[in-house]
């Protein structure tokens, strides 16, 4: 239902008396068209009706004086309807979070989700440092490398105060794995090509789902195995630095997936833009040294997970050596080369780590 | 380059002005034989004589509307209002007169009028000779508002300000004509519609202009002893504001205290932290905050004066609170 109400016509006017009708009920009425006369103090004035409708009802008899206001008239139109059906407006659920505009607009553009963090400003507020410190990427100007050169530090000095490592290496052939590669290369176009680094992500991945015991976290002097792997990739920066992001639940995605995700972490990585569940959430991690000529690597264990493998480079005999990094704490050597060995028995058939 | 006091600064820039130009006058209260109310026209009479250094009656809305009568007439009058709080009685000749004619003759008039006055609190003048209300004056299209904060600005501005073909008015503190600065004659000096960053800084911006830019730098100085890097933006100009320099520095900062001597409801510290909403807000890491005065009469007492007016505690605490290290 539409009210059509008094309306002033001059600056100083507070009521008017409404000499005529123009309308009647059931009249069909539209913008623009005069529909009563007015008498003000000043001068009878046409009224024009300032919506479209169906009259319903006068309200107001002619000769009456009545103040601005009143409602002279009531109309059925489409507005209403539409009124009517407007859904009502979205209610906020819970608290409003309280947090700076820059730190929501720097959360998001890190990839940081703000309702996990604290807040360290005024009154408990959310802050643009909080969420780059969640990033685990320091503001630039204030110096990226040391922070981050802090935070390896750290990470790695518990490492080696903690853990006992112990370190197997395991010499997988890979002529076979890599023909196939390259027969799989030639019938893909050229923009879902694999990479081997997939093939060894996926390796692990398997691995780990028949020897769970590498696959999660040492805490409170006991393993926690975890259900999903999530494989921490360990990817140095370009400044200076590394960081091991991890690629959520590596096991259940195919190799396009991983080749994906891949591309996807590195490009996020470099460009500090990681999501919190990323940077916290590895349960192993693979390091990949065979780019830069390494032959092996022997890496110390990111806590509190309790193995790390490692791959150097194929050599021109094909063959590419995988360490593990393990946690005396958590498994002993000979999981470790069952481990080994199952990774390098998934890389030998590699049609079923599509 | 000399140290000269900011009184000594307008004087220079007056005697300059009329030496140049012999269209250009003052006219104000006091302004002759006393030499000026804050002593700036001393001996200005003695040089000029009694057509150029003209006394005025008690009648501010009269010697007001008889500069901007001259000014149309084309010549270049320096009116001295004693004090803003007195500018009241001009303000029909300063917001209808001289703001509007240039606008209502289609621009076929202009008038070239330099208004300067005393402003702001400090020295226990009480109620009437106390207040800040160049942020009024601000909000009118057609005036040019001006507040220098330094010996060199007070000299610069006022040369400014008899380029302009519009009604310019210069707000001087009544803190600052005391103070000492560095003066550079013939300096090219800043641009006069901008604001200046008098103290790079990185943590928050302290926002202000005239006799509170001491006080601002001051607190700087205790800021950084606590760890705190401050920028210090002088606006210099209230009307145009140089809104580019505000919003880049709160850009940088993230953080913003305005100092503004007026009361804060209404007050120009409110138009910009207005402006930063509208433009920077996703720049903002913490609520902006003012520090103006009391909403009382500036009080008498010395005591009562200080707790009033915006204090280097005070500009101190409300930084550290936006930086949450209070």
């Amino acid at each position: 239902m539409l009210e059509f109400k008094m309306p002033s016509l001059g600056a100083e006017m507070t009521s008017g008396t409404l000499t005529e009708w123009k309308i009647k009920p059931g009249d069909r009425v539209k913008r623009g068209d005069i529909v009563a006369v007015v008498d003000t103090d000043k001068a009878a004035i046409e009224m024009e009706i300032w919506m479209d409708g169906v009259v319903e009802k006068l309200l107001v008899e002619p000769g009456k004086k009545v103040e601005v206001g009143t409602t002279l008239a009531l109309l059925q139109g489409e507005g209403a309807q539409a009124a009517a059906v407007s859904p009502p407006a979205a209610r906020e659920t819970g608290e409003r979070l309280r947090i700076s505009p820059l730190a929501r607009k720097r959360a998001q553009e890190l990839g940081v989700n703000p309702a996990t963090l604290r807040g360290t400003g005024p009154e408990g507020t959310i802050t643009e440092s909080d969420v780059e410190r969640a990033a685990g990427e320091a503001k630039p100007d204030a110096g990226e490398a040391p922070s981050i050169r802090r935070a390896i530090a750290a990470a790695m000095s518990r490492s080696k105060r903690e853990i006992p490592h112990y370190y197997l290496a395991f010499t997988i052939p890979m002529a076979g794995t890599l023909d196939w590669l390259e027969r799989e290369n030639a019938r893909r176009p050229i923009t879902s090509r694999l990479l081997l680094a997939a093939l060894l992500v996926k390796a692990v991945a398997k691995a780990c789902q028949e020897h769970p015991e590498f696959n999660g976290f040492w805490k409170n002097d006991r393993f926690e195995p975890s259900s999903s792997v999530h494989a921490g990739m360990a990817i140095s920066l370009r400044k200076q630095g590394l960081i091991a992001p991890a690629i959520l639940n590596a096991e259940k995605q195919s190799l396009d997936q991983l080749m994906e995700s891949l591309k996807d972490l590195t490009a996020r990585a470099r460009a500090g833009s990681l999501r919190s569940s990323e940077m916290m959430e590895g349960t192993i991690t693979i390091t990949n040294l065979g780019d830069l000529g390494v032959d092996q690597v022997f890496g110390v264990i990111y806590p509190p997970q309790v193995a790390l493998v490692g791959f150097g480079r194929v050599s021109v005999e094909k063959n590419l050596v995988a360490t593990l990094s393990g946690d005396h704490r958590a498994t002993d050597g000979a999981r470790g080369a069952l481990f080994l060995a199952k990774i390098g028995k998934l890389l030998a058939s590699p049609e079923v780590l599509l | 380059m000399s140290r000269i006091t900011y009184r000594e600064a307008i004087r220079l820039a007056l005697q300059t002005a009329m030496r140049a130009d012999p269209r250009v006058f003052l006219m104000g209260e006091d302004v002759g034989r006393y030499g000026g109310v804050y002593a700036v026209s001393k001996g200005l009479l003695e040089e000029f004589g009694e057509e150029r250094v003209r006394d005025a009656p008690l009648s501010e809305s009269a010697f007001v509307g008889a500069g901007i009568g001259a000014a149309l007439g084309g010549v270049r009058p320096i009116v001295e209002v004693m004090s803003v709080n007195f500018s009241l009685l001009a303000m029909d000749q300063i917001v209808n007169n001289a703001a509007t004619i240039s606008h209502m003759s289609g621009g076929q008039f202009s008038v070239p009028l330099v208004i300067r006055m005393a402003t702001g609190a400090g020295i226990q003048l009480a109620a009437q000779h106390s207040h800040s209300f160049e942020g009024w004056y601000a909000q009118v299209p057609g005036l040019k508002v001006l507040a220098p904060a330094t010996v060199q600005d007070a000299h610069d501005m006022l040369i400014f300000a008899l380029c302009e073909s519009d009604p310019v008015l210069i707000f001087e503190h009544v803190m600052l004509y005391g103070t000492e600065g560095e003066f550079i004659e013939g300096s090219p000096g800043a641009a006069p519609f901008q604001a200046e960053v008098r103290l790079a800084g990185t943590d928050i911006s302290i926002i202000t202009y005239g006799g509170n830019i001491p006080k601002a730098l001051k607190a700087a100085e205790e800021l950084s002893a606590a760890g705190i890097s401050a920028e210090v933006v002088d606006l210099r100009s209230l009307r145009p504001l140089d809104t580019e320099t505000i919003l880049r520095s709160v850009q940088k900062t993230h953080r913003a205290v305005l100092i503004d001597e007026s009361w804060k409801t209404g007050s120009l510290a409110g138009e910009i932290v207005a402006l930063i909403a509208e433009k920077a807000l996703y720049d903002l890491d913490s609520p902006p905050i003012r520090v103006c005065s009391r909403e009382v009469p500036i009080p008498y007492s010395k005591h009562l004066q200080e707790a009033t007016l915006p204090q280097v505690s005070a500009i101190v605490e409300a930084a550290k609170k936006a930086v949450n290290r209070a």
